[in-house]
């Protein structure tokens, strides 16, 4: 089946791309473009390890085929951070040791980015019920949840 | 089985326009629409056979995508995803079952992607939006290139994964009438953990005067081969008094009327025992919504 040119702006970079109408984009992202930091967990939609944004919020990038993401602007857990300086995010989590084996990390990381986008002042059961579509198997889930509410309290003082 | 891959070739097509998706329909063999993805393509992963020569992004296709209002009721286009829906204050306010069947709905990210069209077209006994849109009364404006044709939602499913629809078909429109005076809904689903698919799940939309039940519609998912409306006991239900007995009396009713199977969610056993209760919550639930006391 023929290839097809895309267009995607991942991070801010504009690529141009051949691809085949079955290839997946995180395979794209990790593959071609070697951005490792979205991981391939269960490939059907239900771990959150794959997680990317576009427009702000959330997607799985295990379930969508490249072809579809053409003009997509996307951003990848590797495009958060200014060069050296974290995503006030990105510092809790390391403050609050929400990082174990870190395999889930780039996705909870990207959902939660999300979930700060849409409510700045997010209760603890907002950030579960938001998150609960990323798994986390060292189950570290207390400090994630406490690292989310630590970014957005240091959001909200600016 | 290795779900980092699309293990099938297929050619992809992107058309713009209506006319354009449906003028692909009627002259290709072997279409598949893609819209969420977040079914379709779990499928594709893990080897379900699904004849696949073309997929068809309808994605790009703008005078599918927004949910619209007029004083008649509520159009829900076909691209409206659940996410979309969920935080529609309209939508909260006049079809809160259907609002709480999109928030018991998978996790944030999948609510980005997936459709409501998509939920019903995929037909799956299970799913969550099925019961709201039969209790609501949905209308499904079902398209080919020379006609359309509106189907009810409680006619719609005709087995597990199959509806209505013909391969030259697009759903394009899910229409919810607007609901009458003194009308309450709900939803309820039991889940293990909660982004999960449903064991089962039952919807009730309920109108009233007094105490007296005026209009009745309940509906139960993963209990029948298609999403099931009660229509029997709906109907049953109206001109009766309403009352802790009279709720009693439904749930037992509806138990023995579905009938659900042993899956790799739970039993069959589990679903009759859990039937009538669920029922029972879900009309008390929509009662109260309606403004009536318990």
């Amino acid at each position: 089946m023929a290839k097809q040119e895309i267009k995607l702006t991942v991070n801010g970079k504009i690529y141009h791309l051949e691809v085949a109408p079955n290839e997946i984009l995180l395979n794209i992202l990790r593959d071609k473009l070697f951005l490792t930091g979205s991981k391939y967990g269960c490939g059907i939609g239900e771990c959150g390890a794959c997680t990317i944004l576009a427009g702000g919020r959330s997607y799985l990038s295990c379930l969508i085929p490249a072809v579809a993401a053409d003009g997509w602007e996307i951003t990848t857990i590797e495009g958060l951070a200014k060069g050296e300086e974290l995503t006030p995010l990105q510092q809790a989590f390391i403050d609050e040791g929400a990082i174990q084996c870190g395999f889930c990390t780039p996705g909870m990381v990207m959902t939660a980015t999300a979930l700060l986008n849409e409510n700045p002042d997010p209760d603890e059961e907002y950030i579960k019920d938001y998150l609960r579509g990323n798994h986390c198997r060292c189950t570290g889930y207390i400090a994630i949840v406490k690292a989310v509410q630590a970014a957005a309290e240091k959001q909200r003082q600016g | 089985m290795n779900t980092r891959i699309i293990p099938v070739n297929y050619n992809y097509l992107a058309p713009t326009t209506l006319a354009e998706a449906l003028t692909v329909l009627a002259d290709k063999p072997r279409v598949k629409i893609l819209a969420g993805g977040t079914d379709l393509i779990v499928k594709l992963k893990t080897g379900v056979d699904i004849p696949l020569e073309y997929l068809m992004d309808i994605k790009r296709i703008e005078e599918l995508k927004l949910p619209k209002y007029c004083q008649r009721g509520l159009f829900i286009g076909p691209l409206a995803t659940l996410s979309q829906l969920e935080k529609d204050p309209d939508l909260q306010k006049h079809y809160p079952a259907l609002a709480e069947a999109l928030r018991a709905m998978a996790a944030v990210s999948v609510r980005n992607m997936a459709t409501m069209a998509g939920n019903l077209c995929n037909a799956s006994p299970v799913a969550d939006t099925a019961g709201p849109a039969i209790c609501y009364g949905a209308q499904l404006k079902l398209e080919n290139i020379t006609n359309h044709r509106i189907i009810k939602a409680e006619d719609f499913f005709t087995g597990p994964q199959t509806n209505v629809m013909t391969p030259q078909e697009i759903l394009t429109e899910i229409f919810l009438p607007q609901p009458l005076a003194n009308c309450g809904g709900a939803f309820r689903k039991k889940t293990r953990v909660k982004a999960d698919i449903a064991k089962i799940s039952a919807t009730a939309v309920l109108a009233r005067e007094g105490n007296i039940i005026t209009h009745c519609r309940i509906a139960m998912g993963s209990i029948a081969a298609v999403p099931l409306f009660l229509g029997e006991l709906s109907a049953g239900l109206i001109g009766q008094e309403m009352s802790p007995d009279l709720r009693r009396e439904a749930g037992r009713k509806a138990a023995e009327t579905i009938k659900p199977i042993d899956d790799n969610r739970t039993t069959a056993g589990y679903r009759t025992a859990i039937a009538g209760l669920l029922v029972e919550e879900v009309l008390a639930a929509a009662w109260q919504r309606a403004g009536g006391e318990l």
